[in-house]
């Protein structure tokens, strides 16, 4: 059906709110109910206060980049047309940590605390992968 | 702490290893038993003399202990992750401290190289069994982790590249001297610094080869230690410590608190001061991992690991000779077990061109989620 090669999410009844929320243009992120701590990755039960409640909250999907690294190496068959790739983790300014790509930017323009904004690439009809882009400083 | 009661009341009698490499038609079990016979061949034990069993990487412990003829009375697996390497051996010394076995046999085999690991892609199960939810982003692998803390590293603190190709040029030279090594072709700077990037900004020499073998070790209680064949290596001290929370991520500190922890433990239940170590061991699956080893544990300050290294201080007649064998960067990755091994031959004296004279003290330590080290002594003292 699709001829999208790369690995592509596996979406369950702990994610879907996220993907969800990604293919709408909203980055959708876990918070616990009873102690308001983000639950990145997604979690049954919060590691601070054991509460299994959960809210799911749009974050700004503003942040900066903590750090970065670019794949020389294909592991992926979907990649490999793409090579060299970057992947860079982002920290939200809510303190939530995501590992993404930089789209739209040059090896050589990576750097960290480079301020960046989420982006949502509908890479197929079912799933918006959440992306991030240079943001004003 | 471990209880200070616990130094030196056990040692490392019986150390065994296949050849390294590419072994095609071995599993673990079968590489686990050659580095066995090598190790009871060693120390002068028999089968019968084991009453305890840990096997590492080898899956199970009834399958293996079936197959060597062992009926122990204490039996444990540990999972294939080199940090497990440490953590075993410091479960055997406890277990035969408190009289629970009286000689145990820990027992890795690693067929990777033949069973085509790649430690990246869909197979990919490093960090805390979240890996798979970043596929999509093309993101894998230990490398890429390791690659992410030492950009951190280059940004805070300005190291570079060429200051890390101490390290892997440093091993190098060491494995030039040890005939079981696998890589022993000296490299350069520039060589590492021309070498292709797996993920940038690490080069391909400062990852780790992924090969077949075995090791075996034998830890009894010092009282024993002393009929065996061989001069014992005393478990003088050891210690650990973790950062496993919000650990799908690398820490802020590149675990810098946590490997402090670690250092600060060990030297106080060996009573050892770094000064008086003869040689360090330290485990290397890449390059960086090194220097967040010699800065966490106190050699030099965080963030000046880039300088410190340079200038031989790493290398045979430096001020800290470090993995003598050549490591996992060039010797074989043995997941901290080869290391261990190299303390005990350096310890005993059988390490030829590459020997260190008297070498009395050795640490090894291991720089993961979970760290571990152990500081092994010629003297019971």
């Amino acid at each position: 059906m699709s001829d999208y090669l790369k690995p592509l999410p596996k979406i369950d009844e702990l994610n879907q709110a996220h993907w969800h929320g990604a293919q709408q243009g909203r980055l959708m992120v876990q918070q616990c109910k009873q102690c308001n701590t983000y639950r990145y990755p997604f979690k049954k039960m919060c590691a601070d206060c054991y509460s299994i409640e959960v809210e799911w909250k749009q974050v700004s999907g503003k942040g900066s980049i903590w750090s970065w690294c670019v794949f020389h190496r294909p592991y992926f068959k979907g990649f490999e047309s793409e090579m060299p790739y970057n992947v860079v983790l982002v920290e939200l300014d809510e303190g939530i940590r995501i590992y993404s790509n930089l789209v739209g930017a040059l090896i050589d323009e990576l750097e960290i605390g480079m301020r960046v904004k989420a982006c949502f690439d509908a890479v197929t009809s079912d799933v918006s992968l959440v992306k991030f882009e240079k943001d004003a400083p | 702490m471990p209880s200070p009661h616990l130094k030196n009341q056990t040692a490392v009698v019986g150390v065994g290893t296949t050849q390294f490499g590419r072994l095609p038609g071995m599993d673990t079990y079968d590489l686990g038993a050659w580095a066995l016979k090598e190790a009871l061949n060693d120390c002068g034990l028999t089968s019968a003399d084991i009453d305890g069993v840990i096997v590492n990487r080898i899956p199970d412990y009834q399958r293996f202990s079936e197959s060597f003829g062992l009926n122990p009375r204490f039996a444990l697996s540990t999972p294939g992750q080199g940090r497990m390497s440490g953590v075993s051996i410091q479960i055997a010394a406890m277990a035969v401290a408190s009289g629970m076995a009286k000689t145990i046999a820990l027992v890795y085999g690693n067929d990777g190289r033949s069973a085509g690991d790649k430690y990246g892609g869909e197979g990919d199960r490093y960090g805390s069994g979240g890996a798979g939810q970043f596929f999509p982003y093309g993101m894998t692998s230990p490398g890429a982790v390791h690659a992410m803390m030492f950009a951190r590293h280059m940004h805070q603190y300005g190291t570079t590249s060429e200051q890390l190709a101490a390290i892997p040029v440093a091993f190098r030279k060491h494995a030039s001297l040890n005939p079981s090594a696998v890589m022993r072709e000296l490299i350069t700077v520039e060589q590492h610094q021309a070498s292709k990037f797996i993920a940038e900004p690490l080069h391909i020499y400062d990852y780790c080869m992924i090969n077949d073998g075995g090791v075996a070790l034998i830890i009894t209680s010092a009282d024993r230690a002393k009929d065996m064949k061989k001069s014992p290596a005393y478990i003088r001290g050891f210690s650990q410590s973790s950062k496993l929370k919000d650990s799908t991520f690398p820490p802020d500190d590149l675990w810098y608190s946590a490997i402090q922890k670690t250092a600060t433990d060990v030297y106080e239940m060996a009573g050892v001061k770094r000064e008086d170590l003869d040689a360090l061991m330290i485990y290397d699956n890449f390059s960086p991992t090194v220097l967040f080893s010699l800065e966490g544990f106190g050699f030099c300050k965080q963030g000046e690991g880039g300088d410190w290294i340079q200038n031989g201080r790493l290398e045979l007649g430096g001020q800290f000779p470090t993995n003598t064998s050549g490591g996992h960067l060039s010797e074989s990755y043995m997941q901290g077990w080869g290391l261990n091994v190299e303390a005990v031959r350096q310890i005993r004296g059988e390490c030829n061109q590459r020997q260190i004279k008297d070498a009395k003290l050795i640490q090894y330590m291991c720089a993961a989620p979970l760290m571990t080290s152990i500081i092994y002594g010629k003297d019971a003292v």
